[in-house]
């Protein structure tokens, strides 16, 4: 699954983790029509919009073992809010049920369901890893995607201090109330530039735009990399 | 607050306060020392976690019995020789007050702080009516020399520095005072001790009250409280209708973890356990004990969608957690209550309309609801009430079209992609160094203080046909 930001925005790293997943023996498939989780529709409280989106998304799965996206909070959306949100219609609502037991976030899927630690990978420099706050709080992660990093040879994980708070992101947040956005997101940039780290690592799509754009437009010399870029370095650079 | 300050809309408070140098010092300062030893007290305390879902099922089980509760602590209050009082709306515990001021003659009241007598706006009808409040919680102290309000539920100064603090002694105490906090403490305590003494009522708010035992609860660190609760000859404690607790054991329960979460304290300076007034026989304690049980609000909530606010124990681990607190500080929030739980409580006392700004005043992080002592899920009750904003179309017309309009276009593949085409079209003259900047209009919100990424010259929609095709060209 490959949601909005990723698909406009980042598609080298839809790019990597297909890579990424082949290289482990996956076969990956990509249902044509994707487009949105509903995530923004439901934060806003557009919830009846939000469930059209869902019962929609829903179907487009039906067919596949697992799904994997690679962010934590449109995994945590599709996990977490896809049942309730299609409570009202039994057949939807348990197919909301099954898409949600078999959608992982890329970084628990490999190391969960895979099994793999060390995905066979190099990568030169240091890098911090942020804590999204859907994969940390929503889906309770903060291991799996560490560890991943650790296995990256060549690939020096630095800790950031205050990785689990926030970057300011928030979806519409950073538009409705965009100074106090940018004034969370400038902690996080001066904790990481204080790391000494290169790139500044996360697995969701919203908080990529949000550090990313925050980065360069300081000029700062650390870059804002997703997770699946470490992993499958060779689409990225 | 005062309704002059509301005027101001809720993003242009933010912006003052972003703005203000010496706010930004002391929240960044409290807050993070907050954070800190709350983390550190609860990881020396591994049954911390089971006496939060403990605590937060007796918060479930006496809001389904709450009118029993309350019955039993009112006869046990009465049975001590105290009086309760009934009030359904703020104004009505307020005239409870100054009736009993009235009647008894009450010139002076020394405070303890208190949240609910915050609410109802007392010190200001007190005043008005004659009778001179007298906060003597520190912080209280401070902001009622500044002439303010609490910026934070426990710490209500804690948007000033200690130099601003020392100013302000200098100047209203007269005298010239060093920004020592013990210096400037010494001061207050110098003031305040014959106020004690002088006082005809003490005024306090209740942490919990215990129906088994018609106990009222106070913890604090100053100790102010004892004395407010023991000298004056009538004490008169104000208190929201759900912080009744069962049983002592309960009680038990909740201080274990309340100055955890609160301040890091495994209990805090002092519990003051008030079981009626004096006793015959008894040397010390009021005349008279009042009750005032308060509504305003709360009871229709128990079927309501902010049910689990009234879980609420007023720790403000919440607030010193939040992204948007930590910036803004509680001023900036314009009502009694501030941070994340305060908009929930604001949209329970005022309406949900009262926070139509603030119910997005968050980024759905999570934190508070991780820190939370009983785990009020915040974050689910704010989008919520962001619900009930779309739902009573009380949310603005031009957001609610967006969002349709978003809804189109999420739900039909040819318009996302058209869509896409457009932007990168749209994009091309703000494109500098593959980053986009200087948008106009509502995305200028976005690209003032950040760079947005381009959308790709193609997505990854766009590059799956030829990825599907090249499969054994991936592979190593």
């Amino acid at each position: 699954m490959i949601t909005c930001l990723g698909d406009l925005f980042f598609p080298e790293v839809g790019v990597a983790m297909v890579t990424l997943l082949r290289r482990l023996g996956v076969t990956v498939e990509f249902p044509q029509g994707q487009t949105c989780c509903g995530m923004p529709l439901f934060n806003s409280g557009y919830h009846h919009d939000a469930a059209v989106v869902a019962a929609r998304t829903v179907g487009l799965f039906s067919g596949a073992e697992h799904v994997v996206v690679p962010s934590g909070s449109c995994a945590w959306m599709v996990k977490s809010e896809y049942p309730g949100l299609l409570k009202d219609d039994p057949a939807l609502k348990a197919a909301a049920e099954a898409l949600a037991k078999k959608t992982y976030e890329l970084s628990q899927f490999l190391v969960d369901v895979l099994g793999v630690t060390d995905v066979e990978s190099s990568f030169r420099g240091k890098v911090a890893y942020h804590d999204s706050c859907h994969l940390l709080r929503g889906l309770g992660e903060s291991r799996a995607p560490r560890t991943l990093l650790r296995g990256v040879k060549g690939c020096e994980l630095v800790e950031l201090p205050g990785s689990d708070e926030c970057c300011g992101f928030g979806g519409s947040f950073s538009v409705r109330l965009p100074e106090v956005s940018t004034a969370v997101l400038d902690k996080k940039l001066a904790s990481a530039e204080g790391t000494g780290a290169d790139c500044l690592v996360a697995c969701d799509a919203g908080c990529l735009m949000q550090m990313g754009g925050g980065l360069t437009r300081r000029g700062s010399r650390v870059r804002a990399v997703h997770l699946a870029q470490i992993l499958a370095p060779s689409e990225h650079a | 607050m005062s309704d002059e300050s509301l005027r101001t809309p809720f993003p242009q408070r933010a912006h003052a306060a972003l703005e203000d140098a010496h706010l930004q010092e002391a929240l960044g300062i409290a807050t993070t020392r907050f954070i800190g030893l709350r983390k550190e007290s609860f990881a020396g305390f591994p049954e911390g976690e089971a006496l939060r879902d403990r605590a937060r099922a007796i918060k479930e089980g006496t809001l389904q019995q709450l009118d029993r509760h309350l019955e039993r602590l009112a006869d046990n209050i009465e049975r001590l020789g105290g009086h309760v009082h009934w009030a359904a709306t703020g104004e009505e515990a307020r005239d409870i007050v100054l009736r009993l001021c009235r009647d008894k003659g009450v010139r002076m009241a020394v405070k303890s702080k208190s949240m609910a007598t915050e609410e109802i706006e007392l010190n200001d009808a007190l005043e008005a009516a004659g009778v001179k409040p007298v906060e003597t919680d520190l912080g209280e102290y401070i902001i009622q020399l500044a002439h303010e309000k609490p910026s934070h539920i426990i710490a209500p100064a804690i948007h000033k520095t200690k130099g601003q603090v020392a100013d302000l002694f200098s100047k209203e105490l007269g005298g010239s005072f060093e920004a020592d906090p013990e210096v400037l403490t010494a001061v207050a305590r110098k003031e305040l001790r014959q106020k004690f003494l002088d006082a005809d009522m003490g005024i306090t708010g209740a942490n919990f009250a215990v129906a088994e035992t018609g106990t009222i609860v106070l913890v604090t660190n100053e100790g102010n409280g004892r004395m407010v609760t023991s000298l004056p000859r009538i004490h008169v404690a104000v208190m929201g209708m759900e912080k009744v607790i069962p049983t002592m054991t309960d009680l038990m329960v909740f201080l274990a973890i309340l100055a955890r979460s609160a301040t890091g304290q495994k209990l805090s300076s002092y519990t003051t356990l008030v079981r009626g007034p004096r006793q015959p026989g008894e040397t010390e304690g009021p005349e008279e004990l009042h009750l005032i049980l308060m509504d305003n609000g709360r009871t229709r909530q128990i079927a309501g969608t902010l049910r689990e606010a009234l879980y609420c124990l007023r720790c403000g681990a919440c607030l010193n957690v939040c992204p948007v607190y930590r910036q803004i500080g509680g001023h900036a929030y314009g009502y009694t209550y501030p941070g994340p739980i305060g908009i929930l409580l604001t949209a329970m006392l005022k309406g949900a309309a009262s926070v139509k700004d603030l119910a997005h005043a968050s980024s759905l992080c999570g934190a508070c609801k991780d820190v939370c002592p009983v785990r009020i899920d915040i974050p689910r009750m704010l989008v919520d009430l962001r619900e009930q904003l779309e739902r009573e179309k009380i949310a603005p017309w031009p957001e609610r079209m967006t969002f349709r309009l978003a809804r189109r276009i999420m739900t039909s593949p040819a318009l996302f992609r058209l869509g896409a085409s457009l932007c990168r079209v749209a994009q091309r003259p703000f494109v500098r160094n593959g980053r986009v900047r200087g948008l106009p209009l509502f995305f200028g919100k976005w690209t003032r203080t950040r760079d947005l990424p381009p959308i790709a010259s193609r997505t990854f929609s766009e590059r799956w046909p030829e990825l599907d095709n090249s499969k054994d060209l991936q592979r190593p």
